[in-house]
């Protein structure tokens, strides 16, 4: 299945300077691994040393919020657009 | 390579302090617009980024808004469309460090995106006082400061950018 994964602008860096990154993926899951092999560096900004998904990446697939439907394991189909979100948090301390 | 520059409009630096003295003694939040795609002014070999403009946001995280702020990925495309109709692009972030330093935390370092400048005001008492950017570098463990410069007005950003044009096309 043919999928575009768009890449936020803060991690085009890592991507060639792309803004979209086609791979052949089934899920979301094999979408994000596809763009992380072609891309290592776009690894540890996306994923926990654990392997999950980073708090404040979000994913969505068309413009479905990933969360509300299958996450990772969410299916993808041929021509669906997958989008990386940032969300942005912080704070002044511990 | 020296320190980076982060060049922002008087008015949009006057209005991130403002932002915080209006929601002490809560963290104010918001994106930085400008640029950053070659045509910013450069000095030398460093590129500089430029802050035209604010969209300055509700700090989505009332459970502990003291210490803490969020912006929802909603928020976040709705600032980046925002950009998108003044020709800009979103840059960065700022918000304030009530009664804390303008030093990013562990927590800050921790949530950051690399790329985007992440601009600290911090406000004591309610006043505000310094104001800081950072930058997460590539290894998401350290971070660099930029220095940030003010420019009277977009105006005169404006001025500045069409002056160097002219240079560049010239030379």
């Amino acid at each position: 299945m043919a999928v575009k994964v768009m890449i936020p602008t803060p991690l085009r860096v890592y991507a060639a300077k792309k803004d979209s990154v086609d791979v052949s993926a089934r899920t979301v899951g094999e979408a994000l691994g596809g763009l992380t092999t072609a891309y290592s560096e776009l690894r540890k900004h996306l994923f926990t040393e654990e392997g999950k998904l980073r708090s404040f990446v979000n994913v969505y697939v068309n413009d479905e919020d990933i969360r509300y439907l299958a996450k990772e394991n969410t299916p993808t189909k041929d021509g669906d657009v997958v989008s990386i979100v940032p969300s942005i948090a912080g704070g002044c301390c511990l | 390579m020296g320190e980076r520059i982060l060049l922002i409009a008087k008015d949009a630096e006057a209005r991130i302090r403002a932002h915080g003295v209006e929601t002490y003694p809560h963290e104010c939040c918001g994106a930085l617009l400008g640029k950053d795609d070659g045509t910013a002014i450069s000095t030398g070999d460093q590129p500089v980024r430029e802050v035209w403009s604010l969209f300055p946001l509700v700090n989505r995280r009332d459970d502990s808004p003291r210490n803490r702020f969020s912006v929802t990925s909603e928020d976040v495309l709705a600032a980046e469309k925002a950009a998108k109709e003044q020709g800009l692009e979103v840059v960065g972030w700022y918000h304030s460090h009530p009664d804390h330093p303008a030093r990013p935390s562990e927590y800050d370092r921790d949530h950051a995106w690399p790329w985007y400048s992440y601009i600290i005001v911090s406000v004591a008492e309610g006043k505000p006082e310094l104001m800081t950017s950072w930058r997460l570098n590539d290894d998401r463990a350290s971070y660099e400061t930029e220095s940030i410069q003010i420019h009277p007005s977009e105006a005169e950003m404006e001025a500045l950018r069409t002056e160097i044009d002219r240079k560049r096309a010239g030379a």
